[in-house]
Parts: structure tokens; sequence; C-alpha cells
């Protein structure tokens, strides 16, 4: 029988040494095994050319028709800006409760905002947006406590304050069945 | 246990609904939807929400049109109205209309989380503004519980006791021995004490307007039920209920209310969906429920549900040594509230009120000592500012006849048994005065 894992499918080139890190630290925090994937859409689909940016749900709904089956949960990496119709930006988003979500660094990198790039930070803030989303998939919701991964982060200096795991609180959620 | 904030999203574009409610959800908000104005009327009229975030443009009714309504149905309501950027100005009168604030879609995420957190903040502000307000009422009226007889502490032992409890509790006593006194110092010390106590009299209201009025209706419901409104169980949610003058509810009231005690649910009036509340019930009654519960009058059920703990007041009269402390409290409190100087009272109005039966209890006392500041020299209560001479109003007139017999002694005496001035002062002949005497055996020396 296959064991259960978390998925990571990454839409264009992430950097293989970038994904390894991000697999590594989803292990550590949900404990299930994390498989690495390429893939590939065509993203012109999801372009919406009056906003000049990606459609989130959309770009949800594809990665969730192409998930594996085997996976317990997947999320969908991009490199792109995306939105949802409401709002003018959005870092990830994700089925509550449910097996999908994607995660975009394109408003992660310091340069987008005019500073030194930094990839080392761009890596940490994108592993904690990758684990925010899981947790979404696995039930857990907005949480209060500044240091918890779980809490909502709508600028990037938000992602800054928290770290990249779980409060006591998120860990001890009825939805959250850890793996091996 | 601090209450989810409920969102209603009310919007034609079925896109802006999903993202909104994934949104809400996934910041722990309950959130329900609604694609027209239409349906969102027929949401707020059946459901409480805390905040509605509405479209302007909308086909059919439009958000503004919308806005009116439900202020109309609900003066304190939270609506923020959502816009395109190009129909600012229309915000800006829905601002006018009483809509709470505005945002131009799309919307910043963190326009929207700042939009929302004030407006829970706002939310949560008043119920705390309206629990500390319940508080301190509860509190004040805690201090006129005034009373060094043993009888007294025996009942203020048992408020200590029965507070902090979730028993139902029966207050029994005569009229105006402060029942209503013993309900709030069983609420103030109790773990409620910082949720509403809700007091409904049931005696002063007809059958009709009292399950109104514990229940709650539905516009609708009946000839004037112009709103939606909550019943006393509904705003006695984590606090106390107090029935007073229980024993005169209805038969139909009686099953009903055994009902709402055995599930802590119930309808709105003319309304179908059923609806919980966590309370306390403590009621009160100056009649013997027990041998009304003998005769048949009042169901066994309910008495005994609601007999859990009995606490009986004792009459003024079998408490006279506590007449002292009360007419002390009663001048200091009646003193401070006219702004008058602190009086005292001689040795003969003291002695005399120590020797009246006070049939109407505390609540007489206090009305004879407000009554006496007010008509008297500001310096000293003396028997003469007391009513118990010829203008006092006799307590054992029971009926027209005693009260005829009485007035005609009055007058007579006013005139010295002067048959003809005192026919003349009452209006009647002569004759009709004498058929009068005779009728009601009146005599010179009484």
């Amino acid at each position: 029988m296959t064991q259960q894992n978390i998925t990571l499918i990454s839409f264009g080139y992430l950097g293989k040494h970038f994904l390894e890190e991000i697999a590594q630290a989803v292990t550590r925090e949900y404990t299930y095994p994390v498989i690495v994937k390429e893939s590939h859409l065509d993203l012109n689909e999801f372009f919406d050319a009056s906003r000049r940016q990606y459609n989130g749900n959309k770009l949800l709904t594809a990665v969730n028709a192409i998930s594996n089956e085997t996976a317990l949960k997947t999320i969908g990496l991009f490199s792109v800006d995306l939105f949802i119709p409401i709002l003018t930006y959005i870092f990830g988003q994700a089925f509550l409760n449910g097996q999908t979500g994607i995660a975009s660094l394109y408003r992660l990198s310091n340069e987008r905002y005019g500073i030194e790039p930094d990839d080392k930070l761009l890596l940490e803030r994108f592993t904690k947006e990758v684990i925010h989303e899981l947790g979404h998939t696995f039930g857990l919701i907005h949480c209060t406590t500044p240091v918890c991964v779980m809490r909502s982060s709508t600028y990037v200096e938000d992602i800054d304050q928290k770290d990249r795991g779980l409060c006591n609180n998120c860990r001890a959620h009825p939805g959250l069945i850890h793996g091996v | 246990m601090a209450r989810k904030i409920s969102i209603l999203i009310v919007d034609d574009e079925e896109s802006v609904r999903d993202s909104l409610n994934n949104w809400f959800v996934e910041d722990g908000y309950q959130v329900e939807v609604a694609e027209n104005a239409r349906k969102a009327l027929q949401l707020i009229e059946s459901s409480q929400y805390d905040i509605i975030l509405a479209d302007i443009k909308m086909p059919g009714m439009d958000g503004l049109e919308m806005l009116r309504r439900i202020k109309a149905l609900k003066q304190d309501a939270i609506v923020i109205v959502m816009t395109a950027f190009a129909s600012v100005n229309t915000a800006v009168m829905a601002l006018k209309d009483g809509a709470y604030d505005y945002v131009t879609k799309p919307f910043d995420p963190d326009d929207l989380s700042h939009l929302i957190r004030n407006a829970s903040k706002q939310i949560e502000l008043s119920q705390e503004n309206e629990t500390l307000k319940n508080k301190v009422s509860s509190l004040d009226n805690v201090e006129d519980l005034i009373g060094n007889s043993e009888a007294m502490k025996k009942v203020l032992k048992q408020v200590e006791s029965v507070a902090q409890s979730n028993s139902s509790v029966i207050i029994t006593g005569e009229s105006g021995t402060g029942k209503e006194l013993i309900a709030r110092a069983i609420h103030a010390n109790s773990s409620r004490k910082y949720y509403p106590l809700v007091s409904v009299h049931c005696g002063a209201l007809t059958e009709s307007l009292l399950e109104s009025e514990l229940f709650g209706h539905e516009k609708g419901a009946f000839t004037g039920a112009m709103y939606n409104r909550k019943g006393r169980f509904e705003m006695a949610d984590s606090g106390t209920i107090f029935l007073d003058e229980i024993a005169t509810i209805s038969s139909k009231m009686q099953i009903e209310l055994l009902r709402v005690l055995e599930t802590k649910t119930f309808v709105r009036v003319g309304g179908n969906k059923e609806t919980s509340s966590d309370f306390r019930v403590i009621c009160a009654t100056n009649r013997d429920l027990k041998s009304m519960v003998e005769q048949g009058i009042f169901r066994e059920d309910l008495y005994y549900r609601l007999n859990v703990v009995n606490i009986s007041i004792p009459p003024l009269r079998e408490r006279v040594e506590d007449i002292p402390l009360l007419v002390d409290y009663f001048i200091k409190k009646y003193c401070t509230t006219m702004n008058k100087p602190h009086i005292t009272i001689d040795d003969a109005a003291m002695q005399r009120l120590g020797e009246y039966p006070f049939p109407g209890n505390i609540r007489e006392l206090e009305n004879m000592i407000e009554r006496a500041i007010v008509i008297g020299n500001g310096k000293k209560i003396t028997l003469k500012d007391l009513p118990f001479g010829k203008d006092m109003i006799d307590n054992s007139i029971e009926s027209l006849d005693d009260f005829e017999k009485s007035f005609i002694r009055q007058i007579l005496n006013k005139y010295s048994w002067n048959i003809t001035r005192t026919a003349k002062a009452l209006k009647v002949d002569r004759v009709t005065l004498y058929n009068k005497i005779k009728k009601y055996d009146l005599k010179p020396d009484e």
C-alpha cells in the first residue's frame, strides 16, 4: 500500500535546492513524507489582462484537478502574481479542510519592494507560506498567536514576524492527523 | 468563551461571494452568503448577523435600498458597503444612510482585515458596555438589602449559598418584602453576574403579551408586530431571568414555560426556528404555590422544576429590629437623591414605626420615609411627618363599602358629628347620611 504523502508541485523552475529545503521543513512540521514534483500548466489561461495578474481561484481548481489521489495534500508552487476577484493580491490560498492549496513567491522577494535581494529570507517566507496553506487544508483557521505560522499575514513583514511552526493550540487541532 | 462573529456577505457575483466566504472562514468567522438583497433581507429577519458586507450595485434592489431596509429593521446593524472605485459618491451616500464604512473593490487584503477587525471590536465593546451596565445596576440594588435580624441573616446566608449554583429558585414573601432585590443579589453573586439579569412581571401582562415578551416575535406575527423582536429568554442568554408573580400565569403558559425550562429552547411567536438560550431562572410570588398545586391551579411538574430552592422572606412585622437600620438607610438614600442635608428621626416617630404592622412591608416604610423628607422641616422627622394621622390611608380597607364607611367617619369627625355640615360636605341629603350612619353602625365615640 502506498503511504500517504504531501505533494509539492512546482509550476515553473524554482530550483532543486530551494524545493528540497521547503520539503524538509514541511516534513518536520507535519511529519508526513513529502514528494516534490514539477509540472506544467499553460498559465496564459489563468492570466487576467485587465489586472495583469493570475486568477488564484482558477489555479487552485486546476491544481486540485491534477493532484494525485495518493497524495493526502497537494500544494501548487508558483512564481506569478496571484489575485482573487475581490482582493488586490494573495500570497496563496487553499481549500479549508480540503486536499489542495497554492502559494506563490512573487510578492515575497525583497526586490519587489525595492530592497536588496535576500534568497535566504525569500526561502524562509515561502516555506512559511507553504506550511500556512497546508494548515488550512488540515482544517486550521487563522490563529491569533503572534508567532504561529497560521497567523494571518497580509504583508511580507507579517510573515517575517512569525515562526515556521504551529503553536501548541494549532498543533492540538483534531483535524491535524500527523503522519509517521 | 467569546462568541464567533457572524458575517453576511451580499453580492450578486458568485466569485466574490466565494472568495470572501473562504477568506472569512479562514479567519474564524461564521459566514453566510446571499446572492441578492431580497434573500439577504429574509436571512436578516430570521437570523442575527453581527456584520453585513453588501455590494452596492446589484440587480433588483440595490445595496443602498437594502441598507435603508436593514436599518429600519435593526437600527444597530453594522453594514459595510462594497463599491467599485467609480461609485465612491454612492458609498458616501451609504455612510449618510447609516453604513458603518465602505470598501472599494478589489480590496487590499489588509484593508479588509482591518475593517472587519474594527467592526468586531465595536461589537465586543458594545456587548461589554451592556454587560457592565447590567453589572452596575445589579450591584447597586444589592446594597438595598438591609437587615441585622436573625430572620434576615438566614435569608442572606441562603442567597450566598444558592448564588453559585445554577439551580432554579423560588422567592416567596408578602408584597413589598423585596423579592426582586433578593433575585438581584443571587444574580450579582453568581458566575452569571457579567451577563444580563432580565426581569419579567408576569402579572402585568396578558397571556398573549407575556408569550411575545418571553419568547420574542417575528415581524408580522400579529397586528403591531412591525419588527422582529428578541424575547426575554433570548436576552437572558448566559444570564438570569427573573419571573415575578409567577402564580399569575395561565395554564397554557405553564405548559410552555415547563417545556422551555426542560429544553432551554423556544420558538419566537410567528416563527419556525428553534432558538436556544442558556439562562438561570428565579421566580417570585406572594402566593402559596404548594396549595395552588393541591387545588390543581398550578402544574405540579412546573412547581417542582421551579422550586429547587425556596427562599422565604419574612414580613417586616416579623423583624421589627431591622426597622431602625432601614429607616436610617432610606433617610440617607433620599436625602442624597433630593440633595438635602442628612436629617434624623425623633424617638416618638421611631417608636410609632416599630409598633406599626406594615402590611405593605419595606416598600411602605420606604414610601413613608420619602414622604416625611419631602414634607418635613428638613431637620428631624417627627410623628406629624408620618402618615399615621387622619390623612393616612387605612390598610384594612378591602372593599368599596369599607372605603365609604371610613370616609364618612372621617368627615363626621372633621365636623364634630354635625349632621347638616357633614351632609353638605359630602353633597348628600341628611336622610341619606342618617341611612349610611345606620348601615355602617357609626358612632361618635369610634
